[in-house]
């Protein structure tokens, strides 16, 4: 029977990972990503799981190590953060081009320059167009859940793509809290041996990585975002699976009191957690807001999205990384792709918030809402707001 | 009617458009590239194998009489069997002579 | 053709597992190579390659010279992919969940490129780890598969499109070719050699050592480029063979830090009749191939010292 533990969440995440019996872990170590892979050298270590970890001498490697140990058939882990997933961002792209199923975790952290340790989504953004599912959690729980579930959606013939699962650093990998653990033989009913399509087999010889001549490049791209859009589909399989099994749900699109609201908070990660507060906050003072939470990054839910902006005004959107020089936040922009052209869509707001380890506080928020509703009614045309910068 | 290769509708192709067909670039005709064939004189070839084992192309091959074949549907004349003959009896000849 | 029984050519396998129609060069001696270590490692092997003219020369879509299972990644990253497949077959073997229980070699093959500049870092990591793989570097003295760019495995005054000689610059590459021999042998890795497709059963039988040796194993292989070097295709044989005879590439192993000669001559030529056919080095006056003659001379004797301090230990 499942078990309540009160544990780090980068542990949970090792010992959800050591549950999905992986048969190789290859990592380079990173602030603050550390706990998770310590933990699970350590847990290869002990005999507690039989696999190879292979401590490599860079992510770049890590990530390349990834794609031989997932080619050759291996169910693969690996983790990072930042400067990190800067370094594998060569790799990142090939890894989804070659169909492999390889399951990271995110521990998110700001970009250098100025160096910083401290927690925002610059590193995730920044890979946005890798060819990655990318999944946001929000607490140790979610991070637990959504990385058993990760592995059985890459691992889907009708998939075979690379996932991230995305975690704020230190916020949320650092802090300890109760989680749920699920019994080995749960995991095994939900999770089978993994079954790969393809693998580097001398009996039956494949050539994978070949040139890709003018001739079939844009099909091989095409391909790759129709299974990755296709993909949707299998998450939602998952997570009803999941929530069949062990009656915990998830959704590709999560909202929080948002029945009725005019104007909705949009966030991503654990930030999400105060924005409730706010919410609450804000609701007892009569105000129709409420909270609509992206959990799939990639593939973008659009139509999940715009299924839930019924009565929604404003859409005030907070984004955790600057695109320089661009138009708005990156996620502010998918939002507002996804829903122009849409009639009756909300008047969307930018605001770019909590940057290398800024806090975003419950007032931040309510700022956000009111901020938002006072440019929605002049309809006032901006790219993006920075919110608690000093000007 | 199999597709080709550049005909195919993106859901047509294998898994990460890997190639499982090992071997396969024997299909191509490298021979078109030569401008110049090796020609053997076969009283004087000694069946030693040098040729056959120097070839970049895997294009000399075995003949039953145990002296050495040119594959010209794969060799691209670059001359280093008659450059490594022991003997010379591998000769280089313009194309078409 | 090297100084062994005139027949012994039909002694080697006759397998082949690269196939023709690759688009290599005329006269190519890296494609010469790899079919010689295809040959020597037979059915049981995986190729992890590296970007270069091997990787593109080989996988034109749609069609693949490999007859083995073959993956390439990216450039500079041979070595950790192998190492990865290394690890992966390993332990899918002991869990009982790979196809194959036989002992399958690993092989992971770049250019100098990919193996001395951009791929050194996960070169050196693959070595250090311990992981049970041949690593082949094919040395064609610069980026071949880009047009002739200088690499550090380019030679001493040789001229390219980024080392060209010039007016104001008339030597070409400044610089010694890197020894990365040393560096891997610095790795105290069980098994590391040069070898030469010049030399065609030194070549094989040091793959073989190289697959049956426990651990990692780094072979350094000399591949003359006709089209890069500007020699006749015909001569890329017997170049790599006047390459070891006048000491610019002596061929040797390292085994366990021992060295020892493979290929040993009585006699050895002036580096100029190496240096003669190449249009690379037709620029160099006299006083430029006297500075190259020293430096061989001094590198060789280097090599020798070494070789005779390992046969002092084994005495």
């Amino acid at each position: 029977m499942a078990k309540r533990v009160g544990i780090e969440v980068s542990l949970a995440i090792s010992e959800a990972v050591k549950l999905a019996k992986v048969d190789a872990v290859a990592a380079y170590p990173i602030t603050p990503q550390t706990h998770i892979v310590e933990h699970l050298s350590e847990l290869v270590a002990e005999g507690e799981l039989d696999a190879a970890f292979i401590p490599v001498e860079s992510e770049h490697s890590a990530m390349s190590v990834c794609a031989g140990t997932s080619a050759a058939g291996a169910r693969t882990y690996t983790a990072t953060s930042s400067q990190g997933l800067a370094l594998m961002n060569e790799i990142l792209f090939i890894i989804p081009a070659l169909r492999l199923p390889v399951v990271m975790t995110i521990a998110n952290r700001a970009l250098s320059g100025p160096i910083s340790i401290w927690n925002d989504h610059s590193d995730i953004m920044s890979v946005r167009d890798t060819g990655w599912i990318a999944i946001f959690v929000e607490n140790g729980q979610e991070a637990f859940d959504l990385t058993l579930q990760s592995f059985k959606i890459a691992e889907d013939h009708r998939v075979l793509l690379p996932i991230s699962v995305n975690l704020d650093g230190f916020t949320l990998s650092h802090v300890i809290e109760p989680h749920e653990f699920l019994d080995q033989d749960e995991v095994d009913r939900f999770l089978p041996e993994y079954k790969p399509a393809v693998q580097l087999n001398p009996d039956d010889p494949v050539s994978m990585g070949t040139v890709g001549v003018p001739e079939i490049y844009a099909e091989a791209k095409k391909c790759q975002d129709e299974v990755l859009k296709g993909s949707i589909k299998v998450v939602k399989e998952v997570f009803a699976e999941f929530a069949e099994m062990f009656g915990r749900e998830y959704k590709v699109v999560e909202t929080y009191r948002a029945e009725g609201a005019e104007t909705l908070l949009m966030t991503m990660g654990s930030v999400s957690e105060t924005a409730m507060e706010a919410i609450d906050k804000m609701q007892e003072a009569g105000r129709k807001v409420g909270l609509i939470r992206l959990r799939l990054w990639r593939p973008f839910p659009a139509d999940d999205l715009r299924a839930e902006m019924g009565s929604v005004k404003t859409l005030a959107v907070i984004d955790r990384a600057v695109s320089f020089g661009g138009a708005g936040g990156p996620v502010a922009g998918e939002v507002r792709s996804a829903l122009y052209n849409v009639d009756d869509s909300p008047y969307i707001a930018s605001f770019i918030a909590g940057l290398g380890g800024r806090d975003i506080t419950v007032d931040d928020f309510i700022e956000m809402v009111d901020q938002a509703e006072a440019m929605a009614k002049v309809n006032e045309i901006h790219e993006y707001k920075m919110i608690g910068v000093r000007e | 009617m199999t597709k080709k290769y550049n005909e195919k509708a993106w859901h047509e192709y294998e898994l990460g458009f890997m190639v499982s067909r090992p071997g396969c670039s024997a299909e191509y005709r490298t021979g078109d590239w030569r401008s110049q064939q090796p020609q053997t004189n076969k009283e004087k070839c000694i069946k030693c194998g040098v040729c056959y084992l120097v070839c970049p192309e895997g294009a000399i091959v075995l003949a039953a009489d145990g002296t050495y074949d040119f594959d010209l549907e794969h060799c691209k004349g670059c001359g280093i069997c008659a450059t490594e003959c022991w003997t010379g009896c591998i000769s280089m000849v313009e194309e078409g002579e | 053709m090297e100084n062994l029984n005139v027949y012994a050519a039909k002694m080697a396998p006759q397998q082949e597992f690269l196939a023709g129609g690759h688009r290599a060069c005329q006269g190519c001696a890296e494609l010469l190579a790899a079919r010689l270590v295809a040959k020597t490692l037979g059915h049981d092997y995986i190729i992890a390659n590296a970007t270069g003219c091997l990787e593109i020369v080989t996988s034109s879509y749609p069609h693949s010279a490999w007859e083995v299972p073959w993956i390439h990644v990216a450039f500079e990253n041979a070595a950790a992919v192998a190492s990865g497949v290394e690890a992966a077959v390993k332990i899918l073997q002991k869990k009982g969940k790979y196809p194959v229980d036989r002992k399958i070699t690993i092989l992971a093959q770049a250019g100098d490129g990919g193996t001395v500049d951009i791929g050194l870092q996960a070169l050196s990591g693959a070595l250090e780890r311990g992981h049970d793989m041949i690593y082949i570097c094919y040395d064609n003295e610069a980026y071949m598969n880009t047009g002739v760019q200088r690499s550090s495995s380019t030679p001493y005054g040789a001229t390219t499109t980024t080392s060209p000689a010039g007016a104001a610059d008339p030597l070409g590459q400044h610089t010694m070719k890197k020894n990365i021999v040393e560096i891997a042998a610095a790795h105290n890795i069980p098994y590391v050699a040069t070898a030469s497709p010049s030399y065609p059963f030194d070549l094989m039988e040091k793959v073989k050592k190289a697959s049956e040796t426990p651990g990692p194993a780094y072979i350094h292989c000399f591949v003359p480029c006709p089209t890069g070097w500007r020699m006749a295709p015909n001569l890329a044989v017997s170049i790599g063979r006047i390459a070891a005879e006048s000491k610019v590439f002596p061929l040797y192993e390292v085994v366990n830090g021992e060295y020892r000669m493979t290929v040993t001559h009585k006699k050895h030529r002036p580096v100029i009749d190496y240096l003669k056919p190449q249009g690379r080095f037709r620029h160099l006056n006299e006083d430029n191939i006297a500075e190259i003659q020293q430096q061989v001379d001094k590198s060789y004797e280097r090599l020798l010292k070494k070789v005779k301090m390992s046969s002092t230990e084994l005495d």
